[in-house]
């Protein structure tokens, strides 16, 4: 693969995907009901000790 | 019989260590693998003098492996020590040229046992034993693979005592923060894998359904840095038995990768595992959880997603193009957010609790850690933009806003750990002494004012001295004048690095005496009496 192509990919695709992945992440973070989740897994380090 | 294969793999390399120093083609190789035999050699005979025949006491799967992290807590504060000294040393050697010794001990010798003593010794060891004690807690599980938790652990001490001595022979691929050459570099990674797989492998057997947020920082560090490494130390040996490499890259591409790998080494060795520490232990000292656990999050994949490009940022104004140095800037400023949004998860963990800052020393030095960390992630992408980095580059004050984030950031979140495990690991009741605590906590943070404002003068005056030109043309000053000029600064910075390693010798007096369990009498520190006072 040149270079021409593979930075033809990554400022196209590439980025598209990353981008998409980045975006994704975070609104399943903030998706409604995802608060009582978070909120539980805060405590795990509670439960030990 | 006990430690059988350690026996003869140890003696099989020490073999081979004795046969490269007597064939190798170089005089530093020749030494360094002299240096090897007798650490091999001597790790033999400890192994010999401990071998038992009966067989081993069966381990219970349930109970958590805690020697390898109590081994790692004492490397911890013992590379602290020697990292830090010798940064005191190398500061005083600027400001007094006399103190190189020449050939091993001048200063560009002694410059990357420092950062190497710092970052990679301390540091290191401090995230290698916090994160097998965090994964193990969080899980709820045993580490993975037996005793491969002491290879990790002794194989990357094996690495710090070769690249230290290998520095101190000469022998460097003078690739900043990554100078061990090609052998030592492929142990590193032997080591690094094994890790990777120690780490993986006790996440993979979890208890817990979630993997807690901690885990996820670690395991980005520890993924990263393997890459990182990987890609940087490229190189062709000269000789197989010789101790100079050529790199796969070379002109500005070697120069990128240099410094992608450099500053990465910035954001996931020294930041994202640090932030490991701080989403387990700054919630377990102050007994309450992490403000948003959501927040924490955003903040992870937001640094993931940023931090690997901004490290052109380090070769503005140079033959790299312009669209890669902006591209860095770019990034290096948008990383502010996500830093700052994990500042304020950190510190906002105490919302409700704020009075734990003036009764607990341990939450004082933790809470110090993150504000130094908001510190140096603001003042690191206003330094990252082109103009600004016209002046700071190649000056003091570049030094200044490393150290902010190394002693503020790295040391203080580490020392906060320390303080909570220590007593743990070892069933004490409590730390030898709280007013220690407190005397280490103010000793660092001046050290660290002190260190940071003659930084900050020394390299702004630096930097507008190297630009100041005449209404001819001519540049004003020689390079040796503002050398002269910096020598008030390069006193005051020793001075604060002397108090910064005071307050480290004072923990590890504390530590010292807390293992061997004693408790220091002492007057309760103001505020810290629980018994509430009945209302007149």
């Amino acid at each position: 693969m040149s270079y021409d192509l593979m930075r033809e990919f990554a400022d196209s695709w590439g980025l598209l995907v990353m981008a998409l992945f980045f975006v994704g992440c975070i609104a399943f973070a903030l998706r409604p009901g995802g608060k009582k989740q978070a909120d539980q897994a805060a405590q795990i380090l509670f439960k030990d000790d | 019989m006990r430690f059988g294969t350690e026996i003869v793999a140890l003696s099989v390399f020490a073999f081979a260590a004795l046969v490269a120093a007597g064939f190798g083609v170089d005089v530093p190789f020749r030494q360094h693998m002299w240096v090897l035999f007798f650490v091999l050699t001597g790790f033999t005979a400890i192994l010999l003098r401990n071998t038992e025949f009966k067989p081993a006491a069966p381990v219970d799967p349930s109970a958590y492996m805690d020697g390898p992290i109590r081994y790692g807590a004492v490397a911890t504060v013992f590379w602290g020590v020697v990292g830090m000294l010798v940064g005191v040393v190398i500061a005083l050697q600027l400001a007094y040229p006399q103190l190189n010794i020449q050939p091993w001990f001048n200063f560009g010798r002694l410059r990357p046992v420092h950062t190497s003593g710092v970052v990679f010794a301390f540091g290191g060891n401090a995230l290698l034993c916090t994160s097998l004690y965090v994964v193990q807690r969080t899980c709820r599980a045993r580490l993975f693979g037996g005793n491969l938790a002491w290879f990790v652990f002794w194989g990357y001490q094996l690495f710090i005592v070769m690249a230290a001595t290998g520095y101190l022979l000469g022998i460097t691929e003078s690739r900043e923060y990554a100078e061990p050459e090609w052998y030592v570099d492929i142990w590193l990674t032997i080591v690094w894998v094994a890790y990777l797989i120690l780490f993986l492998g006790t996440i993979l057997k979890r208890k817990e359904p979630h993997i807690y947020v901690a885990n996820w920082f670690y395991l980005s560090f520890i993924v990263t840095i393997a890459m990182l490494h990987v890609v940087n130390n490229l190189s062709m040996p000269a000789s197989l038995l010789g101790s100079k490499s050529y790199s796969a890259f070379s002109g500005v591409q070697d120069a990128l990768t240099q410094w992608w790998y450099g500053h990465n080494a910035v954001g996931f060795f020294l930041t994202a595992g640090f932030l490991g520490m701080m989403y387990y232990f700054v919630p377990k000292q102050a007994n309450r959880p992490v403000y948003s656990y959501r927040l924490s999050i955003i903040h992870f994949w937001a640094l993931i997603f940023l931090y690997i490009w901004a490290g052109p940022h380090h070769l503005h104004y140079t033959a790299l193009p312009d669209w890669a140095q902006t591209l860095g800037m770019a990034f290096s400023i948008m990383l502010w957010m996500p830093s700052w949004g994990g500042m304020i998860n950190g510190l906002m963990t105490l919302s409700g609790a704020w009075d734990k800052i003036r009764t607990d020393p341990i939450i004082r030095m933790m809470v110090a850690a993150i504000a130094f960390y908001g510190m140096s992630t603001f003042e690191g992408p206003v330094m990252s933009i082109r103009t600004v980095n016209s002046l700071s580059h190649y000056t003091d004050w570049t030094i200044g806003h490393v150290h902010s984030g190394a002693l503020g950031w790295v040391g203080m979140i580490s020392f906060g750990a320390i303080y909570y495990m220590v007593p743990k690991l070892w069933n004490r009741e409590r730390l030898y002494s709280l007013r220690l605590v407190t005397w280490h906590f103010w000793l660092a943070t001046l050290g660290i004012v002190v260190y940071a404002a003659a930084m900050w003068v020394s390299g702004i005056t630096q930097g507008l001295m190297w630009r100041e030109y005449n209404e001819q043309g001519f540049l004003v000053y020689s390079f040796a004048e503002t050398v002269a000029a910096m020598h008030p600064y390069y006193i005051m910075r020793a001075i604060g690095g002397a108090m910064y390693l005071a307050g480290t010798l004072i923990m590890a007096w504390n530590v010292t005496m807390t293992i061997r369990g004693r408790q220091r009498e002492e007057q309760a520190l103001a505020g810290s009496v629980s018994a509430l006072q009945p209302v007149e």
